[in-house]
């Protein structure tokens, strides 16, 4: 085994301005259409996912929280049946569901309700209609994205035993971003290739020893953990951002199938010219700009590389809620050496840094982006890089689009 | 166990940090787990402020509670007060850490601050937002307000103005209003709170003549200490409506011992004339649905049917603390009050009534587009949407002006809704289709004018099958300017037949310039 890369990383501890895991529903519910979310949690719980969500306006909402009360505490009212019934009004009002995520929270998990053996045993009394799993999103124990994390490796143990070579590809992507990266493996002669998670509940794909896997997202740190359990061979790659990420992701696929590196430049050359072209528009908006990242996804790692090696932006300081050294071993790599990284959060100090460095583009939270606008600094709030397609060649140059558009906004901006 | 789809109250402290963020030099620190932050966003994107909110808080992880997650409360609060130098501390806990049982209060009052710190009690597994903020506020007014503070020497009575917050619906507009409506009169403010005010505001308010009480839900229990300690009187009729802002105005004047000219009071809306004028005569008897917090719904239902004249079929609450006064209003109305917190059961009362037009929160803007209801909103919770950049007031005579707008503006126009009924299958007009004057044909499926659209922009270039449904996962409000822009890329490259690649080049040769 290779030495990872070991840059110096700036720990930090104090006040951590970061969603919690139960966020991750927000986009998880309209990649699986068939699921829904139900909370076990406070009234905090409910309203954070309202806050976010409820902007839209839901004919048939896809999550819910049954909030535990006085009575469920004082013991007046035992907490698994109350929870049954909550579960049996919710499957009346919306016979449509096909798979339902008990998801829990800080609190749920402070009074260590046992929510896996609930799903069992909702399981046993819904089947075969609706399948009942559970993951925690709690704060104390998921970090925004980590939500995903936890949802999909509750999954891992549904997928069926396949002892077929095939190629999985792991993380939430965009629908459009599934279908070009499907086109190109297809060229290439890689496959079959499935997805994880699949666009309906029924679409489980099969898994084993002739699985091989792909981490599209840096956040799924347990997904991959119980994916190797089961026999499943990860591919470590850089993540599919910018137009080399992706080359060097897709060539980590295409030699675990020997694809023949004249085949793979025939495929892939294109599509890499094309997306250089496009990002080489946005180089004189972005070159020699410096950028400050606040923790939020894990995808700060990869995106700074992107912009950095890429675009030829300044990173600053490059902060991630949490660093899986192995998965991003091949991003740690390619960052500028000496690079500033920080793991973990004290906002006060942090906002010291960033106010000092007065960097061009501020990446961070919705709770800072507004305060640090009026202080003059220009800022692109992170929680749209999930939320945008971003991954892959034809998306390169949105995601420059995305730092390089508050920048140009700020220059046209009349005060 | 409570099945919630929808909450119409955040947990008791956020109305605390409401309460907070309101104020000048006031600091909260939270106890509370990682991820509670999330509150932040209700001020800096819902209300769009331009701060962040005066709060820390612990984020406390899993890791911290197998150690001593009490020292790193009392760190929180000894750091934010070197950092923010705050008049006055509140401390407290959300749900999470109501569990783990830290007693926020007796640690802060072991730091030895030299500025007061108010501890809050706020069960979270009871008491919900409005509650929160109104005990928050309670608790400041208690510990802040001097008890040897003298009267005013103005010549004018001088009142204070109770309640808005951060996080209010209209609170920003409706102060305004009433404060210009007050001077009209003659009246002075002495302080505004808790929106704007400080710790030495909160000193002073004894110097007031009597108190008004905008928003009962938040100021009512101050209010009522007030009256006790300072024996000030209390306005209690809250001006939203034009029928209530003149009883508002003889309630002040009866306090005060003033005499208000006439011509103060009648024709200052526009309202009574806009509801009498003969464009407004279809507006009789439309059946309306009312929900929201107990004061506004309680005024929207005499607006609704004493100066609108629609039919109030329904109205209820979910404020359980001022759930009588909701009863006694519907009482005057025949009809039995809603009292509830579950959207559920106020979406399977919609739909039994089947209402023509509802008047709630943002959490009946689902009910209503389920089941195809004109909506007006009139009460928190509230999105962004719901804070607008321009003035509108609830209260006093403009409030009833942009009531008088915004109510109506859902109903279907008089002319097209006469058509309707006598031609029932027009293409464009029909049963099925939202008001045409709202511009966007909602209920039907979105498909159908698209595609109209679409053909009728489009030349006649040559897609490929497969890059036309590329094209179809091209989110549907920029399709048409992705189409066109890949059809231009073709004949200025000569392409005769579009395909995927001819959509992704178009894409990578324009993708700078939008």
């Amino acid at each position: 085994m290779t030495a990872l890369p070991n840059p110096p990383v700036l720990q930090e501890r104090g006040q951590r301005e970061v969603f919690c895991g139960l966020t991750g529903i927000i986009w998880l519910h309209r990649k699986i259409q068939d699921a829904f979310f139900l909370v076990v949690g406070s009234r905090t719980c409910a309203h954070l996912i309202q806050s976010a969500a409820g902007v839209m306006i839901f004919a048939e909402p896809r999550f819910a929280t049954a909030i535990i009360e006085e009575r469920d505490l004082a013991g007046m009212a035992d907490m698994n049946e109350e929870l049954d019934k909550a579960v049996t009004r919710l499957l009346e009002r919306r016979p449509d569901i096909r798979l339902l995520f008990l998801v829990g929270s800080c609190p749920s998990e402070v009074i260590k309700l046992d929510l896996s053996r609930a799903a069992l045993r909702l399981s046993r009394d819904h089947s075969p209609r609706v399948r009942i799993l559970s993951y925690s999103g709690s704060g104390i124990e998921t970090t925004f994205t980590q939500g995903e994390d936890a949802c999909l490796a509750s999954l891992v143990s549904e997928l069926p035993a396949s002892e077929d070579r095939s190629l999985l590809v792991v993380g939430a992507l965009a629908d459009v971003v599934e279908d070009q990266f499907k086109r190109i493996f297809d060229d290439l002669g890689i496959g079959p290739v499935h997805f994880l998670p699949p666009r309906r509940a029924a679409d489980l794909p099969g898994i084993g020893p002739g699985t091989s896997f792909l981490l599209a997202q840096p956040f799924l740190a347990e997904t991959a953990r119980l994916l190797e359990q089961r026999g499943a061979i990860r591919l470590s790659a850089p993540f599919p951002l910018g137009a080399e990420g992706t080359t060097a992701w897709l060539k980590a696929a295409a030699s675990a199938w020997n694809v023949e590196p004249e085949r793979f430049e025939r495929v892939v050359s294109p599509c890499r010219e094309r997306s250089r072209a496009a990002l080489a528009r946005f180089r004189s908006d972005l070159a020699g700009k410096r950028v400050f990242f606040f923790p939020d996804s894990q995808l700060e790692i990869p995106i700074a590389r992107f912009l950095a090696t890429e675009l030829s932006m300044q990173l600053i300081e490059v902060g991630t809620p949490y660093l899986h050294r192995a998965h991003l071993a091949e991003e740690l790599a390619l960052l500028p050496p000496g690079t500033q990284l920080s793991e973990g959060q004290h906002v006060e100090r942090q906002l010291d840094r960033c106010r000092a460095a007065q960097p061009d583009i501020t990446v961070c939270g919705l709770g800072l982006a507004n305060p640090l606008e009026a202080e003059g600094l220009t800022t692109k709030w992170s929680i749209e890089l999930l939320f945008t397609p971003i991954h892959g060649y034809e998306q390169a140059s949105d995601l420059a689009g995305l730092f390089a558009r508050p920048l140009r906004r700020s220059l046209s901006l009349v005060a | 166990m409570q099945l919630t789809l929808w909450t119409y109250e955040a947990p008791p402290h956020v109305g605390a940090m409401r309460i907070a963020t309101a104020m000048e030099g006031v600091h909260y620190v939270l106890h509370a787990p990682q991820g509670d932050t999330y509150a932040d966003l209700l001020f800096t994107m819902i209300e769009r402020r331009p701060k962040r909110p005066p709060v820390t808080y612990t984020t406390f992880q899993a890791r911290d509670l197998g150690g001593d997650t009490a020292e790193l409360f009392k760190t929180a609060v000894a750091e934010a007060y070197e950092r923010f130098q705050p008049q006055a501390i509140l401390v407290g806990a959300s749900c999470t850490a109501e569990l783990i049982q830290d007693d926020p209060g007796g640690l802060a009052q072991a730091l030895n601050l030299p500025v007061p710190v108010i501890p809050l009690e706020l069960p979270a597994y009871q008491k919900k937002e409005n509650w929160g903020a109104a005990e928050t506020f309670y608790r400041l007014v208690r510990a802040l307000a001097d008890p040897a503070c003298p009267r005013h020497t103005g010549s004018r009575p001088r009142c204070n103005l109770l309640g808005p917050t951060a996080l209010g619906f209209r609170h920003r507009d409706d102060i305004t209003e009433i404060t210009g409506l007050l001077d009209r009169i003659g009246i002075d403010i002495g302080v505004v709170a808790p929106m704007g005010a400080c710790p030495a505001d909160l000193a002073r308010l004894g110097e007031a003549d009597f108190n008004i009480v905008l928003y009962p839900e938040i100021a009512n229990t101050a209010a009522q200490w007030l009256q006790k300690t300072f024996r000030q009187p209390t306005v209690k009729t809250v001006p939203i409506g034009v029928g209530a802002t003149r009883d508002f105005i003889a309630e002040v004047a009866d306090v005060a011992g003033i005499e208000v000219p006439a011509e103060l009071v009648a024709g200052s809306s526009r309202l009574p004339w806009y509801s009498h004028s003969v464009d407004s005569t279809y507006l009789t008897g439309k059946r309306v649905f009312i929900f929201g917090d107990a004061s506004h719904a309680i005024a929207a239902a005499r607006i609704a049917h004493a100066e609108l004249g629609f039919k109030v079929v329904g109205l209820g609450t979910y404020s359980r603390e001022m759930a009588r006064e909701v009863r006694d209003a519907a009482t005057h109305y025949g009809i039995e009050a809603l009292i509830t917190d579950d959207y559920l059961e106020v979406e399977s009362r919609v739909s039994e009534l089947q209402p023509d037009l509802v008047l709630g929160t943002q959490m009946e803007r689902h009910i209503a587009k389920r089941l195809g209801i004109p909506c007006a909103v009139i009460s928190a919770p509230v999105h962004v949407q719901d804070f607008p950049a321009r003035y509108s007031p609830q209260m006093g005579f403009e409030g009833a002006n942009v009531i008088f707008d915004a109510w109506v503006h859902p109903l279907m126009m008089g002319l097209e809704e006469h058509l309707l009924a006598m031609f029932r299958d027009d293409f464009e007009f029909h049963g099925e289709a939202a008001p045409s004057h709202l511009g966007h044909p909602v209920s039907v499926s979105p498909v159908v004018p698209e595609t109209v659209a679409e053909v009728a922009d489009s030349d006649d270039t040559d897609w490929a099958p497969d890059a036309e449904r590329e094209l179809r996962k091209i989110p549907f409000f920029v399709r048409g300017k992705a189409r066109r822009n890949t059809e231009r890329f073709a004949r200025e490259q000569g392409i005769a037949r579009i395909t995927i690649e001819t959509l992704y080049h178009a894409k990578a040769h324009f993708s700078s310039q939008h």
